[in-house]
């Protein structure tokens, strides 16, 4: 996958998580948690999400790296690169 | 329907999830949602766990839908559906009575805030350092620090307000002033951000509108089947032995307690000497009383509140509330809101308890102490509807044994564990490849927002297992 394409995958799964949440216009350097409404347990669910469409397993130790929308395409990108 | 016996159910799943309180509930369905094939197993005839209610005479009284905190509007969305958040509603009118107070509250920061500074003459700099401090507390924060120390660093000396602080928690979750601070404040803060909510239709229209979910979802559901063993071979989970019947899995999420799981299901010979040693320092929490109380057909109650906090001793006093004369106790009024269309009020009075004050009792003594229990309830609810006992055509009690009977936890406890409980509880499946445990552990995974959010937690454990 292209970056673009998996920027596009994460709104999409975020979009799911928090309905009323503005993906449209984020600041993809801000963390996420202070633009829309998301909690731990919604980061729980993109984990979640990911390991369903892609089989990618996430480690506990990596979830900071999804804290902003390009620290998740930075990771996710080499991960997701045969997809 | 679910299926009432193990039999129907097929040779293999690719998990068993045994216990369907919330947490297994929802673990069981957030797996199904991920594609893989799921039984769940419940010994009880109903599901639910302590997520219950039962009928007598036309009355049907719910065991523990006393007000839960917003978040569950989100988290029934995300992880049920959208009929189950549609149907949570507020309560709005949360009353205290004691010796020290008595006050009115939607139980929200705002009001909170307000009461704290115009009634209790706190400084507002102080309520707010409070208020930010608490929201700030994590999980994995240093422990060592008490709910004491923490009220007396930003109230010091004030018991009224320790007292405003700490009793809704204590009925709600079973921790004290002696607990970690943190605990208090993840509870804390949850709780009295946004006010506390109801589900209109009651716990059995919630547990059955979950069940709608599950079976949609592909969830083999077999109630009257008690699980009796987790086959466990070479560190790895092989089955489950239910009623008899094996079936194969690889994977077992637990819903039992966390203690029942460990001995009597897993059986401590499956765990390292290093696992034993961890679990050493875990403790149940304590046990709880209830007293129903069924208003007759026709009659109706004036609105007193919703939830009202009620005591005559004269200070917050952790042995005072868990003893078997304790003078403080919640009401919870269910009227006819409670279950639209159902015009009936009820009034469950719920206490803290310990199991072994009344496991021990002879029977003739055990009936005396419930009949003693009900009569000191009518009196502290007289206060408020003094014609009460003309009004009841229903009145009946439970103790830390009927909570034993139906949910098999040990010691009755109907809080799960202490702080100690949930690092066991997540680790378990590093000693026993394909075995999790979901349930009220650590005070914080603890109520039905703290029970469902952990089963979305295990869930992902369990699912990332399934998918190595």
């Amino acid at each position: 996958m292209t970056r673009d394409e998996i920027k596009d995958v994460v709104l999409e799964i975020i979009q799911d998580i928090d309905e009323d949440g503005e993906v449209e216009n984020l600041n993809a350097d801000a963390p996420l948690r202070d633009q829309l409404d998301l909690d731990s347990m919604d980061f729980l669910d993109i984990v979640m999400e990911l390991r369903k469409r892609y089989q990618l397993q996430i480690p506990e130790g990596d979830y900071p790296e999804l804290a902003s929308l390009s620290s998740c395409v930075n990771y996710l990108e080499p991960r997701l690169k045969d997809v | 329907m679910p299926y009432k016996s193990i039999e129907n159910a097929a040779d293999k799943y690719d998990v068993v999830v045994i216990g369907s309180g919330l947490g297994g509930l929802t673990t069981a369905n957030r797996l199904a949602n991920a594609g893989h094939r799921v039984l769940l197993t419940e010994h009880h005839h109903r599901l639910g766990g302590l997520a219950t209610w039962f009928k007598r005479r036309g009355h049907i009284f719910d065991i523990s839908l006393h007000g839960f905190p917003h978040g569950m509007i989100k988290t029934c969305r995300k992880y049920w559906n959208r009929a189950i958040m549609d149907s949570i509603v507020q309560l709005n009118n949360i009353v205290f009575d004691n010796p020290q107070f008595t006050i009115r509250t939607t139980f929200d920061k705002v009001d909170f805030t307000s009461i704290l500074t115009n009634r209790f003459k706190v400084a507002r700099a102080s309520v707010d350092d409070f208020f930010n401090t608490v929201a700030g507390m994590n999980f994995y924060d240093d422990r060592t620090m008490t709910t004491r120390e923490l009220f007396e660093q930003f109230f010091p000396g004030r018991s009224d307000v320790h007292r405003l602080l700490m009793e809704p928690i204590s009925y709600a979750n079973g921790s004290n002033f002696n607990d970690p601070a943190i605990t208090y404040g993840i509870v804390f803060s949850n709780f009295m951000n946004k006010g506390v909510f109801t589900f209109s239709g009651g716990t059995d229209k919630l547990i059955e509108m979950m069940v709608e979910e599950l079976e949609k979802n592909g969830v083999t559901i077999c109630t009257n089947s008690r699980a009796e063993r987790i086959v466990i071979d070479q560190g790895r989970v092989r089955g489950v032995e239910i009623d008899g019947r094996f079936i194969e899995t690889a994977c077992v999420v637990s819903n039992a307690g966390i203690l029942n799981t460990i001995d009597d299901l897993a059986g401590r010979a499956s765990f390292s000497a290093e696992f034993l040693e961890k679990i050493k320092p875990v403790q149940v929490n304590n046990s709880s009383c209830q007293v129903y109380m069924g208003i007759r057909e026709g009659e109706r109650l004036n609105d007193i509140g919703d939830l009202l906090f009620t005591s005559t001793a004269p200070a917050y006093d952790v042995d005072e509330m868990l003893d078997m004369e304790t003078r403080s106790r919640t009401f919870s009024l269910y009227y006819p809101k409670t279950r639209p269309g159902h015009d009936r009020y009820t009034v469950v009075a719920s206490m803290n308890a310990r199991y072994d004050d009344w496991a021990g009792l002879p029977e003739e003594r055990y009936q005396k102490e419930k009949e003693k229990m009900i009569e000191r309830s009518l009196v502290d609810l007289e206060r408020y509807i003094p014609d009460i006992r003309q009004k009841c055509d229903w009145l009946e009690a439970a103790t830390p044994k009927t909570f034993q009977r139906y949910t098999l936890h040990t010691k009755g406890t109907s809080f799960g564990t202490k702080f100690e409980g949930l690092e066991v509880s997540r680790s378990l499946f590093n000693d026993v490849k394909g075995l999790f445990h979901v349930g009220s552990v650590g005070i914080i995974m603890s109520g039905w927002l703290g029970a469902i959010n952990y089963g979305v937690i295990v869930a992902n454990d369990a699912d990332a297992y399934l998918r190595s």
